[in-house]
């Protein structure tokens, strides 16, 4: 519980954030960029979890336990998603967005 | 008294299409003509057997020849509503039969002659065959609709069978003319059909035609316009007999119809085919006569008197040796309808009835004569037309006599039959109108001087000048015309009033002797008349022609028929309603279709877009759905 | 006081992401998303759960920025700007987050928290003993997963990212 600072505060903090992450997701156009933007999102979802347990549940951990789940799972999924960049980045040369277009009409 | 076999008369041609038409590139010619023959002489003998049955064996009820009919349930509509398959024996469908059969037979025969060396043989057996099957089905129908089948199957066989030669233009346009006019008339016949279906709630001829039963007592129960409703429906149903039978004005497609080849001008259009509106008449005569006392009647008679003497100027004039027999046909045919029109319906008085039925036997026999020898002198000369001919007695001695008997017989001197015939209908005519009456005389001295025109103009005269001596034709087409030749002599002593009536009850039938001695002068001069003008070349006939003039003219060019019909068809129905019923169909048919195919190329490639590939775009859309559905789910349903 | 610290943290994180996705340089969008983890550190600080923090600090800011880091060096030129989108893109891209941002703050402004005041911090050795204890309450379970999960990623990513001259001998040679 931080002295003066409302439960509403950090939660429209973190929908702020998990908004700008969104917005980046679908604006960038590079693949790295947009692994970044997930980042921002999923972090905005560790803030979440450990405020609404920190401030309603104080007695109960699940909520901060998960967080540290998300963030393992984050880190591994950020590894996977940068190899395969750089597996595509051998076949095309590019790591543009546009050109992973093939499922397309 | 079972006469189901009679079923058989008409499938045994079928059968033989069947196998000639399906084999007809494997089929060597010479078998074709054999299997076509032996065919028809089953049906033949078939045909004699049951006539000897019917007429001779089969007793009569009340002195009355019974109408005997076999039938199944075809198509079953209501109770009310049932149209069957079958056959009916009476008097006028055993005559019929024969007619049929035994003119088929001998055409068949003659053919194995005439077509020989053509290339489609095979073919023209098989299509004389499936005629043969429609003709013999139409007269041995139960009812309307059974007819109208069978008439459309002998529309058919008749375009094709003129359209034979089909690579001459010519020929394809005979061919669709004489369909398409018989169809226009049947479109009439088929709203007549349909009309005493609702009407009376049957097509039965049974049921029809019974003199006590409900049809007929009950005619005048609607009436549309002045007219019962079944008078409008018998004069439809004479319309669709009309147009088949070539009268005025739908007997434009006969004189083309010549465009075939010569057995078939024989056995269609002038012994079988062409009578079959007699025949429709004939077999709905209690209709015709009892309803509206005879109103339909008089309408059928008078078309048939002025189609026989519009024929009969016209055959006047022409050249060539098949339009002056097809405008003869026509005349005759004329002649049965109006007896078919003045005549009565209880014993004396259904002579008429009785003389069309016996001029139509006559007619199919003499007038095949005169095709068969026509086609046998073409043959031989390879030319249609008069101009090129005469002199052929010396080469051609059967045919000579086998025409001049024919001649006779058309022309109405006794003893040949003919004369028996066309008494009677002459008869017929004096006791009904005398304006019928001295048409019918006219016609017959008119008719006998075209007919011995063109006798003489072949037969005799100088000619030597042939390229090619021409010779007398082979045995298969002279034994048809000797057989005929006796028919035309002997079919005359037929007691026809004994077999054939109105009402089916026998009558004696006298010859009336001051009619009959008019009738035969009538033609001997017509018959003198001829002699003098033709026999030697002579100034008389271009003389007539100065003096008739721009009749002569009209005459000649068939009274400009053909030529109002193709101004009322191109000029008229096709600039005013095909063209724009073509145009609508174009383009607002057509172009709306095509218009929803090209409108939807036209959105898909607009949406195709979305499906764009780039995983970004998908995730907006999800987000944004998913925005979407919190705010509606949230905010809209919270109340 | 805090108030104040959580204030400058709040403006610091977002003012750096927007930075962070709206940057034409690529570099400079890792160091901005740094800047973010790092304040997001801070703000666990403030929550008393020192734990996390460090896990925030050491796993994200240490290990998966300088991952993004090499392979941005891997792909590009320093020098390259970025491509940015086109302007009706930003467009519909920013209404929609913003319309999203307006439901969810509604949404939860008008939901009545039922908020415990309390100071606890969140201790290690309670997380610890946590996840390894099968009673009740107990995370042995997640974390046996978590385990294999990191297993499997480790195993992907070398797979997937490796080279062929390892795998085929025989056929290629690149």
């Amino acid at each position: 519980m931080i002295l003066g600072v409302s439960i509403y505060e950090i939660l429209s903090l973190s929908t702020i954030l998990f908004f700008i992450g969104i917005y980046g997701f679908v604006t960038r156009k590079n693949l790295i960029s947009v692994l970044m933007s997930i980042e921002l999102i999923l972090n905005a979802t560790v803030v979440n979890f450990v405020v609404i347990n920190k401030y309603m549940f104080p007695d109960k951990l699940e909520g901060a336990v998960f967080g540290i789940f998300i963030i393992a799972v984050a880190a591994a999924e950020t590894a996977l998603a940068i190899a395969i960049i750089i597996n595509l980045y051998r076949q095309i040369t590019s790591v543009e967005v546009e050109d992973t277009t093939t499922s397309k009409y | 008294m079972n006469f189901s076999y009679t079923i058989l008369i008409p499938l045994i041609p079928f059968v033989v299409f069947l196998i000639l038409g399906l084999n007809h590139r494997r089929i060597k010619p010479a078998v074709s003509g054999y299997i076509g023959v032996i065919g028809l002489m089953a049906s033949a003998f078939l045909s004699y057997f049951t006539a000897y049955k019917y007429f001779f064996t089969v007793p009569k009820l009340e002195g009355v020849f019974q109408q005997i009919t076999h039938k199944t349930v075809w198509m079953n509509f209501t109770d009310t509503l049932q149209i069957d398959m079958g056959v009916l024996i009476d008097p006028i469908s055993v005559m019929m039969l024969v007619v049929v059969t035994t003119i088929s037979l001998l055409v068949h025969i003659y053919s194995r002659g005439y077509m020989k060396g053509d290339q489609g043989y095979t073919k023209f057996f098989a299509f004389l065959a499936l005629f043969t099957f429609s003709m013999l089905g139409l007269v041995l129908a139960t009812n309307l609709f059974q007819i109208y089948i069978f008439w459309e199957l002998v529309g058919v066989s008749s375009f094709l069978l003129i359209g034979y030669y089909y690579t001459k233009p010519s020929a394809i346009i005979a061919a669709k003319k004489a369909f398409i006019v018989t169809r226009f008339a049947d479109l009439f016949f088929l709203i007549g059909i349909i009309t005493i279906g609702y009407y009376t709630g049957t097509y039965d001829f049974e049921t029809l035609n019974n003199p006590a039963g409900e049809v007929i007592t009950n005619w005048a129960s609607t009436s549309f316009m002045g007219l019962s409703v079944l008078t409008w429906a018998l004069i439809l149903i004479f319309i669709g007999g009309a147009g088949k039978s070539a009268m005025f004005p739908l007997h434009i497609w006969l004189p083309d119809a010549m465009e075939g080849p010569t057995p078939v001008s024989a056995l269609i259009h002038a012994a079988t085919m062409v009578v079959a509106g007699v025949y429709l008449v004939a077999r709905l005569f209690p209709m015709y006569y009892f309803i509206e006392d005879g109103f339909a009647l008089n309408i059928v008679a008078y078309v048939g008197g002025f189609s026989s003497l519009f024929a009969a100027i016209i055959a006047i004039t022409q050249h060539d040796i098949k339009r002056v027999l097809a405008f003869s046909t026509m005349s005759q045919i004329g002649y049965m309808m109006m007896a078919l029109g003045v005549s009565g319906y209880d014993g004396h008085e259904g002579v008429g009835y009785m003389a069309s039925m016996f001029h139509l036997f006559t007619h199919a026999m003499f007038k095949a004569l005169l095709f068969l020898g026509a086609g046998s002198v073409i043959h031989a000369v390879h030319s249609n037309m008069m101009g090129d001919m005469g002199n052929l007695k010396k080469y051609m001695p059967v045919t000579n006599i086998t025409f001049l008997i024919a001649a006779f017989a058309i022309a109405g001197v006794p003893p040949f039959a003919g004369f028996w015939s066309k008494d009677e209908i002459l008869v017929a005519a004096f006791e009904h109108s005398k304006l019928l009456y001295g048409v019918g005389l006219f016609v017959a001295g008119l008719t006998a001087f075209y007919m011995f025109r063109l006798y003489f103009s072949i037969f005799h005269g100088k000619k030597t000048n042939y390229e090619h001596a021409p010779h007398e034709s082979p045995a298969s087409m002279t034994f048809p015309l000797l057989f005929l030749a006796v028919m035309s002599i002997g079919a005359g002593f037929i007691p026809f009033s004994k077999f054939v009536t109105a009402n089916k009850e026998p009558f004696e039938a006298h010859l009336n002797y001051p009619l009959a001695a008019i009738a035969v002068v009538t033609g001997l001069i017509g018959i003198i008349l001829a002699y003098v003008f033709y026999k030697n070349p002579t100034e008389y006939p271009e003389k007539c022609k100065k003096a008739f003039g721009s009749f002569y003219k009209w005459a000649y060019a068939k009274f400009y028929w053909d030529e109002i019909y193709f101004f009322i068809t191109r000029k008229i129905i096709f600039n005013c309603i095909s063209q724009p019923i073509a145009w609508f169909d174009k383009k607002v048919v057509d172009g709306f279709m095509e218009g929803i195919g090209s409108g939807t190329i036209k959105v898909s490639e607009k949406t195709k877009k979305i499906q764009s590939g780039r995983f970004q775009d998908y995730a907006m859309a999800f987000v944004g759905g998913a925005v979407v559905i919190a705010i509606v789910l949230i905010y809209i349903f919270k109340n | 006081m805090e108030q104040i610290i959580f204030y400058i943290l709040a403006v610091v994180i977002i003012g750096m992401a927007i930075a962070s996705v709206t940057t034409k340089k690529m570099l400079r969008s890792v160091i901005y998303l740094l800047f973010v983890l790092m304040g997001l550190a801070g703000l666990y600080f403030l929550l008393d759960y020192n734990f996390l923090a460090a896990v925030q600090l050491a796993v994200y800011a240490g290990g998966v920025v300088v991952l993004m880091i090499f392979s941005v060096f891997l792909i590009h030129h320093i020098e390259m700007e970025l491509e940015m989108a086109k302007t009706l893109k930003k467009v519909i891209a920013s209404s929609m987050s913003l319309v999203g941002i307006a439901t969810f703050l509604c949404v939860i402004w008008n939901y009545d928290f039922k908020v415990v005041e309390n100071y606890n911090a969140i201790e290690v050795t309670t997380i610890g003993e946590k996840f390894l204890s099968v009673g009740n309450g107990g995370f042995i379970l997640p974390f046996e997963v978590i385990s294999v999960l990191l297993l499997a990623a480790m195993i992907g990513a070398i797979i997937v990212a490796k080279s062929y001259k390892l795998t085929d001998k025989n056929e290629q040679q690149s």
